[in-house]
């Protein structure tokens, strides 16, 4: 028996090996075919010249980021000089999806703090309610809303019969409906993270510093909040993220002049109107801001511990 | 300065409701200015309710509690004098020892400098100067320990609660911090309201000691009241080791009672109010009251064998068995061992005890 499992040693220590090589295998598959795999085909396609009836010719061309970047005039023959239209979507699609993100932080910190002080046994119940609705399509939730906020829409209906207010609100076609559109397709991702992180919290914490002499609001800013940071930062990346990105609530709830981001790549890519290197060269220079901006909150974020410690 | 008469905490008739569970059964008690009190009792009892409620983090369900005169039971706990060390430490994780300790200093309204300037005296007072710039998570159990005592000693409370601070350190150490709040109490002169399921803890280091079960206080006093002269079975039982035994009551005349163990055997007790002839009542004598001897000492001396010797370090438990009666155990001092006081098993012997070491208790 000693011997057998003696002279077994090296066999079993070679089965391990194998074993963790296969199951390791679903997270290379995942890192490099659905991570790295697309990215990488991104980059290509934003170098190659672009075929009239949407798709590519094989041939490099710096033609999109000239386009994204460079106004050549009416004529395209002019030298280049600073083309504003497309940042200035990305401008205003980075101030909406902060909004939202704001407005989800606004409503989601509150909810999740009040799942998670409920009583244990009724906590999964209160996440199953807020899930609920995000089991039905994004699309139809969308539409949906625009048929709620429209002028003679329900909300108004309401509003104006209990004499709230004596004309339709116009809400639909503004920026606030997009970040209400936003607010409404991400508020789960920021309930979610910040409820996981209250829900470890000590409350005894909270009674030590209510003991010495803190106000409930010293207590939520100094002690709980820095407690749950990391849930908060989760959730507002999880709610900023796809916001910034997001094509259906501003074509929907926005209407043609509070176009963003989203949009833009979406057409490159749909009918005969497209242009594929194009597309794909402004998802790279999106994806290279959303790395910048988070790069340069998680620097601050390392400053502001140091200084603090 | 108050007189040490002041009463610091008052709790008249408290009751705690969980629904339909009653937490605490009309509690009251003074706690005196400058007093080292202690709330001693099994898991269970209510202690840690009645600490909370004293701090301000239960409602009261009926009843008041004072604060040197002043009805505190409605206030919130940031505006009650009293600071509190928490069972579990509850130190902010995310900031320094030295910010932890400041931190009550600088809500009562002192600059960040001087909060910081009082932390850092605080932390010398305790020993921990050198671990300011640490996280808690950095430092020991017994470390922890301290950080918390100073950082609810330093805003200067009126009262000091501690809820079983010392059960998580080990023997040793908690044996030294016995001392050091023992000593950390009379330098401050701040009235403790301490905690505690350790009877040992308790006895030493209390001005005084509330015994409480199921809810309610079982009896009120000084260590060495409760200890020689407790109330009922529950506290005998509870503090110390005791030899409890059901006796009948044969004869009363002048606080003095005839008690019969069964085989025979009778004793002369404590006798207690409302106690009559032949009825069957608890009667407790510590081990150490009674010793043995060869020959029969006094007309009170009951005959039997050793049992077993049971060494303890300073002492020997003896268990002895009467003749057709019950057992007895017997506490003697190491140190008697060559004064023959200590007898083989098997041997013959007597079992002795002075007048008054037997009590009949209240069940
Ligand atoms: N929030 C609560 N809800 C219901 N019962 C409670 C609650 N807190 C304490 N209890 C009950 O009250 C009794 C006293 O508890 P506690 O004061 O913690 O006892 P101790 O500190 O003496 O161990 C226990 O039986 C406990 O189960
Ligand atoms: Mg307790």
């Amino acid at each position: 028996m000693a011997a057998g499992a003696a002279s077994g040693g090296s066999a079993t220590t070679d089965t391990y090996k194998e074993a963790r090589t296969w199951l390791l295998m679903p997270a290379w598959v995942v890192l490099l075919f659905l991570s790295l795999a697309p990215v990488a085909m991104m980059l290509i396609y934003s170098f190659l010249t672009k075929e009239f009836r949407g798709g590519v010719i094989w041939e490099f061309s710096f033609a999109a980021y000239d386009q994204f970047f460079c106004d050549r005039g009416l004529f395209g023959d002019e030298g280049c000089t600073f083309e504003w239209t497309y940042m200035t979507i990305f401008w205003r699609s980075i101030w909406q999806a902060g909004a939202a993100t704001l407005l989800s932080l606004a409503i989601g910190f509150p909810t999740a703090y009040f799942i998670a002080t409920r009583p244990e046994n009724v906590r999964p119940l209160w996440v199953f309610l807020i899930t609920i609705p995000y089991w039905v399509n994004l699309l139809i939730r969308t539409v949906s809303m625009k048929f709620l906020l429209r002028d003679k829409g329900p909300l108004n209906d309401f509003l104006m019969s209990i004499g709230l207010i004596d004309s339709p609100l116009h809400i639909i076609n503004t920026n606030f409906a997009v970040q209400l559109g936003l607010f409404y397709s991400y508020l789960p991702f920021m309930v979610l993270p910040i409820y996981a992180a209250v829900e470890r919290y000590n409350f005894s914490l909270s009674e030590a510093a209510a003991d010495l002499y803190a106000s409930k609001f010293t207590t939520l800013w100094r002690i709980l909040l820095p407690a749950v940071k990391p849930g908060v930062i989760a959730g507002c990346i999880l709610v900023f993220v796809p916001s910034l990105g997001s094509f259906l609530a501003p074509d929907l709830l926005g209407g043609a002049k509070n176009f963003m981001i989203g949009s833009l790549i979406e057409e490159q890519f749909k009918g005969n109107a497209g242009n594929w290197p194009f597309g794909a060269a402004a998802s790279m220079i999106l994806l290279s801001l959303v790395l910048v901006i988070l790069l340069i909150f998680a620097r601050q974020q390392a400053k502001a511990e140091k200084a603090e410690g | 300065m108050t007189t040490s008469q002041a009463v610091a905490i008052d709790v008249r008739n408290a009751v705690k409701r969980y629904g339909d569970f009653t937490a605490l059964k009309k509690i009251s008690l003074s706690i005196k200015d400058n007093e080292f009190f202690t709330l001693l009792g099994p898991s269970g009892c209510g202690k840690t309710t009645l600490l909370r409620m004293i701090a301000g983090f239960e409602d009261v369900t009926e009843g008041e509690i004072f604060l040197y005169g002043e009805e505190i039971e409605d206030l919130p706990p940031n505006k009650r004098p009293v600071n509190t060390v928490f069972q579990n430490y509850a130190l902010f994780p995310h900031m320094t020892i030295l910010d932890n300790v400041a931190f009550g200093l600088e809500m009562r309204g002192a600059s960040k400098s001087d909060a910081r300037t009082q932390a850092g005296e605080m932390l010398e007072l305790v020993q921990l100067s050198q671990f300011s710039t640490r996280k808690p998570s950095q430092l020991s159990g017994g470390q922890q320990q301290r950080v918390a005592l100073a950082r609810a000693l330093a805003p200067q409370p009126k009262v000091l609660l501690l809820d079983e601070p010392l059960s998580a350190l080990d023997l040793k150490l908690r044996k030294a911090m016995q001392l050091e709040l023992k000593h950390l109490q009379r330098e401050t002169g701040i009235t403790f309201i301490f905690v505690t399921h350790d009877q040992e803890e308790a006895l030493t280091m209390s001005d005084r000691i509330a015994v409480m079960s199921a809810g309610e206080m079982q009896q009120l006093g000084a260590p060495t009241d409760i200890y020689e002269r407790p109330h009922n079975m529950f506290v005998a039982d509870f503090i110390g080791e005791t030899n409890l035994l059901e006796v009948s009551v044969d004869g009363i005349a002048e606080g003095r009672a005839v008690c019969h163990l069964g085989g025979g055997h009778e004793l002369t007790c404590n006798a207690l109010d409302g106690i009559n002839v032949g009825s069957k009542v608890h009667m407790s004598i510590r081990p150490e009251r009674l010793f043995m001897s060869g020959e029969p000492e006094k007309d009170g001396s009951l005959h039997g064998r050793v049992k077993e010797n049971i060494f303890v370090g300073t002492d020997i438990s003896t268990i002895v068995e009467l003749d057709d009666g019950p057992d007895f155990v017997v506490r003697t001092s190491n140190s008697d061992r060559g004064n023959k006081r200590i007898f083989e098993p098997g041997t013959e012997m007597f079992v002795n005890m002075e007048l008054g070491a037997a009590r009949l208790l209240v069940d």
